[in-house]
């Protein structure tokens, strides 16, 4: 190697090291000015866990809580239920039959790994966030309802009529299909969803099921849980203990 | 001559003062008001390109940039009136929307509200 390709390559290096010094600290000012700059990561999958033991037959304290954080018109002070009136989440009594053994749970977006909902979506609006929540993108939907067809949880709604004051967290319009979105907006905060936060008996564990240290894994890894059709392969991100 | 020119200054500023008249710009209700993102007359030609990028930044990567989210744009300039953007003719939004002849479909479903006055409702 001659002295001018040494040279060269000892130019090269320093410029582009001084160029890294120069750059770096306005980089870092931007992402300082412009908040959280981070999108969410498949690093992180949220997922909760449902003790139905702990489940109280006849309380409704996490469909009341997720009404009034959604703006569900079942959480409105003016009106009461009307038929085509959204549920997010919704309490569900199972007896068998031979035994007599009663238990309640509540059902909602199992939030999958490979969601069917996702899969016979014509125009991408119904999509699963990197983080594993599953959501509709209203921008796009166009109100076809495949989505609900394919649910195996009858977990989507579509909403019927013209609304009005919607909560400023949680857009929702007329002629789209929606469902509980984990309390995204909330979870995007650091806080928990709704319905966790309200139950009385804490029978809902929100969590990270991919952090091995995190309560939700711990608990998967020591109790018994399943996931409800786990015969259709979609990996939810909701698990239920007791059934 | 100088009465000359002091009569023609007159009748300019006359028939600049009348064009600016007859050119009726919409008076609307700005709120709280203020610059945050950028110059006045950039945003009104370009605020559509930011609301559209951020909604999708939101939704899908979950990335809430606070600055150019709809709710924060909502926060200053709802009017101050009735904490909305959207409520009577002059509000901030529809004001100019109705101007310009532009629907908006935004509050179909976004609440044009002030979240900081629907959070004292809520309270109640």
């Amino acid at each position: 190697m001659n002295s001018i390709d040494t040279r060269r390559r000892g130019f090269l290096k320093t410029s582009l090291g001084a160029a890294a010094v120069a750059i770096a600290p306005g980089m870092l000012l931007f992402d300082m000015a412009h908040g959280k700059s981070e999108a969410v990561s498949s690093k992180v999958r949220w997922g909760m866990l449902i003790d139905t033991a702990n489940c109280a037959d006849g309380c409704n304290d996490c469909v009341t809580a997720c009404n009034k954080e959604n703006g569900l018109a079942g959480g409105s002070s003016s009106g009461g239920l009307s038929p085509t009136d959204s549920q997010w989440i919704r309490k569900v009594e199972l007896k068998d039959m031979r035994g007599g053994r009663t238990l309640s749970l509540p059902m909602m977006c199992q939030h999958c790994e490979n969601p069917p909902c996702v899969d016979v979506c014509p125009t991408g609006a119904s999509f699963k966030r990197a983080d594993g929540i599953v959501l509709v993108d209203k921008h796009l939907c166009i109100g076809c309802r495949y989505c609900m067809m394919a649910c195996p949880y009858k977990a989507r709604s579509f909403v019927h009529e013209p609304l009005h004051d919607q909560k400023p967290d949680v857009p929702r319009g007329k002629g789209t299909v929606e469902s509980c979105t984990m309390c995204v907006h909330r979870v995007d905060s650091g806080q928990q969803p709704a319905c966790a936060e309200a139950c009385p008996n804490k029978s809902i564990l929100f969590g990270n099921l991919n952090d091995p240290d995190s309560e939700i894994s711990k608990k998967i890894r020591t109790v018994a849980s399943i996931q409800v059709r786990a015969d259709l392969g979609l990996n939810t991100g909701i698990r239920y203990q007791g059934i | 001559m100088s009465k000359l020119i002091a009569l023609l200054v007159a009748l300019c500023c006359c028939a600049s003062a009348g064009a600016t008249e007859s050119y009726r710009m919409p008076k609307i209700d700005t709120g709280k008001g203020g610059q945050c993102v950028k110059e006045p007359q950039w945003m009104r030609k370009n605020h559509m390109h930011l609301l559209r990028h951020q909604r999708d930044e939101t939704v899908h990567k979950g990335l809430r940039d606070e600055k150019i989210s709809l709710k924060n744009c909502i926060e200053c300039h709802a009017s101050i009136r009735d904490d909305s953007v959207i409520s009577r003719d002059d509000s901030f939004c529809v004001g100019c929307h109705r101007y310009e002849a532009v629907k908006i479909d935004c509050f179909e479903c976004h609440s044009g509200k002030r979240k900081s006055a629907w959070l004292q409702k809520d309270a109640k």
